[in-house]
């Protein structure tokens, strides 16, 4: 709700994305964008961050292209979705590529793909970094921890099907949001 | 009749992306039928390798049509077949972040905002499973990720590069400890 004071230039919005993309093993992105965006750079707030990538996930595309819209849409509208959009892919549609391209040569050599499992692993630390923020956040209410944990079990570890769940819960956790709302405004 | 290829990697993966809700996992095996079975542009065997291909390079799982387009058509198949996979739902998705920027301050877009957030936070909790579950991690890859978090808990303004490189070189120099053992 804070107003952007100065806009953030298109090209450090280019950039940022940019890194993320080249360097995102495994799936980690949101782990890292949260830190890009959030935790170093203050650009916008956790549960701006956090309702805009529920937003992203039930929306058709990956959800990782969603949340990068999303975020340059905030910041700077369609020139920042732009910008953060092609960011993120420029790198990796290379990379895909040359991956290809070398492919029968990486597969005869063990070590790339181990490495590869562990950068991703280590990715997956960031993640759980704004996991646990997210759930430090929720538990300040009993009902906000009670939906992230709904959440996490039905669609973690029953694997239930993700967007019929969100459906689901999003209207229960908007009605319980409610009241409190006012008084946090 | 041959149609021009560049066009049918359009018409095929356009409605691809306005379906693919949670995200590339939920239309691989509708992307596999078209490309292996319909259009014939890879074989199966062909298109596992290049599954793997898109999943272990950086960027979203979904890459996996750049490398398609890229089999039919060299680059400008590749170009054509990523913008046909991203853009529409890209635009759809700008609409709507535009609609909720635009409501910024009323009380039920608050409400929507705080009870969306524990949603997306329980989503996170929920994507580290199952990504560990898809890749069949073991042991070594909980352990690399929990002392990352760790580490970056600790100090935060490292560099995330640091940390995969860290992991990486841990996870390749265990397994080859591991083979000669």
């Amino acid at each position: 709700m804070k107003p952007i004071r100065t806009p953030v230039p298109l090209l450090a919005i280019f950039l940022v994305f940019f890194r993320i993309g080249l360097f995102s093993f495994g799936g980690g992105l949101s782990g890292w964008i949260y830190r890009e965006v959030v935790t170093l750079r203050g650009w916008m707030s956790d549960s701006d961050f956090l309702s805009g990538l529920a937003l992203g996930q039930v929306l058709p595309g990956a959800n990782v292209t969603n949340l990068s819209v999303y975020i340059g849409q905030q910041l700077r509208g369609p020139a920042g979705a732009f910008c953060a959009v092609l960011g993120l892919l420029t790198g990796p549609f290379f990379a895909v590529i040359g991956l290809a391209v070398a492919y029968d040569r990486v597969v005869d050599m063990p070590w790339i793909q181990n490495a590869m499992s562990g950068a991703a692993a280590a990715a997956i630390g960031l993640l759980l970094i704004v996991a646990v923020k997210g759930a430090y956040q929720a538990s300040r209410r009993l009902t906000s921890f009670g939906i992230l944990a709904a959440t996490f079990v039905t669609v973690g570890l029953l694997q239930w099907p993700l967007v019929p769940v969100v459906l689901c819960l999003a209207p229960v956790s908007v009605t319980l949001a409610w009241p409190r709302t006012g008084s946090d405004a | 009749m041959r149609e021009n290829p560049l066009w049918t990697l359009v018409v095929v993966f356009v409605p691809f992306s306005l379906v693919s809700i949670g995200g590339g996992p939920s239309i691989f095996a509708g992307i596999q039928h078209q490309s292996v079975a319909v259009y014939r542009w890879v074989t199966a065997r062909e298109f596992v390798d290049l599954f793997a291909i898109a999943r272990a390079a950086p960027g979203p799982g979904s890459m996996l049509v750049t490398l398609l387009g890229w089999k039919v058509a060299g680059w400008s198949g590749a170009i054509v077949a990523t913008l046909a996979l991203f853009v529409p739902s890209s635009l759809l998705c700008y609409g709507v972040s535009k609609m909720w920027n635009h409501y910024r301050g009323r009380h039920w877009h608050t409400a929507l905002e705080n009870g969306l957030a524990p949603i997306g936070a329980g989503l996170i909790l929920a994507g580290v499973f199952a990504i560990f579950r898809v890749a069949g991690a073991g042991l070594l890859s909980w352990a690399i990720a929990g002392v990352s978090a760790l580490i970056l808990a600790w100090r935060p303004k490292l560099s995330p590069l640091l940390v995969l490189l860290g992991g990486a070189v841990t996870f390749a120099a265990v397994q080859a400890g591991l083979l000669r053992i």
